[in-house]
């Protein structure tokens, strides 16, 4: 019995996902209504569900993918992974009032600069604080600090050691939960409103998919004007660490 | 015909992919460089074209809103496929380097959102009402 359900739990993966999403969906708008009277939103409650359905699935198995390393739900694996959420982002470019883009395209790349350089000396300074000394660990650190996957691609293009790209990964990750979830917490802070307002933010907090759930807990109006910055992230990240950036720091020390 | 939108958006998406790969090459990077930014930039252009020249169907259109309604559920499913527990093991130093950083960027947003609001009188109005 258990091997049959778990030959249609495989054979039909992503079908499953769309009832589990949906389940999880569901829950999270009841938490919302009645535990939190609507202060917070049920798709910020899904997404905290979710993180922590990811945590249990990576205890569970010991594996990378969280939830999805679960043989039953293998299918989350094709659902949220970076085709289908491309694909998704990009359709949502249809909501998208060309005049506000343009307006806010100047602000926008400004912010995309801001938040590359800046997430980068965060990240070289703290490993310099926790006693690396050498350029290439303190740049691939700091590159770990702009994406998860700028890190990696960059210490692999300069030579770090193996432990310093996992490390540079853990906070690439880090920083993108982080976005998940303080983001409808700072919202009001930010002045996170217009689509200017998530253009700048989706420069500046960066990583695709921090920018993308954050948003989505916040106004789902917003995404398509801060995914259209945040996509940009990763490419400029992995096209100015290894570079120029690996350059001033090999400078420095 | 729905399919006629997925189609299109497909295409875009494609596309896009594609002139971020070439992007990326001609950069000397080995990422692709705003693929998915340039694709929405297609799509934009190619809804605006639609609309002016009237060969975008409403019927059509469901079939890229369809995909652009899924987006929340395709977060929530991106979520739960995150790498936490390899987060949490990076220890202090990963976790104060995030912290840090995600501080200095709220920031960094507030201030230059704050402007918005007192620099822009004629924008904001506007803004509001989209």
């Amino acid at each position: 019995m258990d091997t049959l359900l778990q030959k249609i739990a495989t054979d039909n993966g992503l079908i499953l996902s769309f009832a589990v999403i949906g389940l999880v969906v569901l829950c999270s708008g009841y938490i919302s209504r009645w535990l939190t009277m609507g202060r917070i939103q049920g798709s910020a409650i899904a997404i905290l569900i979710g993180l922590a359905l990811a945590y249990v699935g990576g205890r569970m198995t010991g594996g990378s993918k969280g939830l999805a390393d679960v043989t039953y739900f293998s299918g989350i694996a094709l659902m949220g992974g970076n085709m289908l959420r491309d694909f998704a982002i990009v359709a949502t470019a249809f909501e998208v009032h060309p005049a506000e883009a343009k307006r806010a395209g100047g602000i926008g790349a400004i912010a995309l600069l801001i938040g590359t350089v800046l997430p980068f000396v965060i990240g070289v300074s703290v490993a310099w604080a926790f006693g690396y000394r050498d350029a290439v660990s303190l740049t691939t650190i700091g590159a770990g600090a702009i994406t998860y996957i700028v890190g990696p691609v960059t210490g692999t293009a300069i030579g770090a050691t193996p432990e310093v790209i996992t490390l540079s990964i853990a906070a690439g990750v880090f920083k993108a939960i982080l976005v998940m979830v303080m983001t409808p917490m700072l919202a009001n802070f930010m002045r996170l409103k217009t689509p200017r307002s998530a253009m700048v933010f989706g420069g500046l907090a960066g990583t695709v998919s921090g920018v993308s759930a954050g948003l989505a807990a916040t106004d789902r109006k917003l995404v398509p004007y801060g995914a259209l910055v945040a996509t940009f992230h990763t490419g400029i990240g992995c096209l100015l660490a290894p570079s120029v950036l690996y350059f001033v720091v090999r400078a420095l020390v | 015909m729905t399919i006629y939108g997925t189609a299109l958006l497909a295409a875009c998406h494609i596309l896009g992919i594609v002139l971020g790969e070439l992007l990326g090459r001609a950069l000397g990077v080995k990422t692709n460089v705003g693929g998915v930014g340039i694709a929405m930039l297609l799509l934009i252009a190619a809804r605006y074209h639609g609309h002016t020249r009237g060969w975008l169907a409403a019927k059509s259109e469901d079939g890229v809103n369809y995909w652009a309604a899924l987006y929340i559920p395709v977060v929530i499913a991106m979520a739960m496929q995150q790498n936490v527990l390899k987060a949490i093991s990076g220890g202090p130093m990963a976790l104060l380097a995030a912290v840090l950083t995600v501080a200095a960027c709220t920031l960094c947003i507030s201030v230059i959102n704050r402007r918005e609001v007192i620099g822009s009188h004629d924008e904001s109005p506007n803004a509001t009402r989209s």
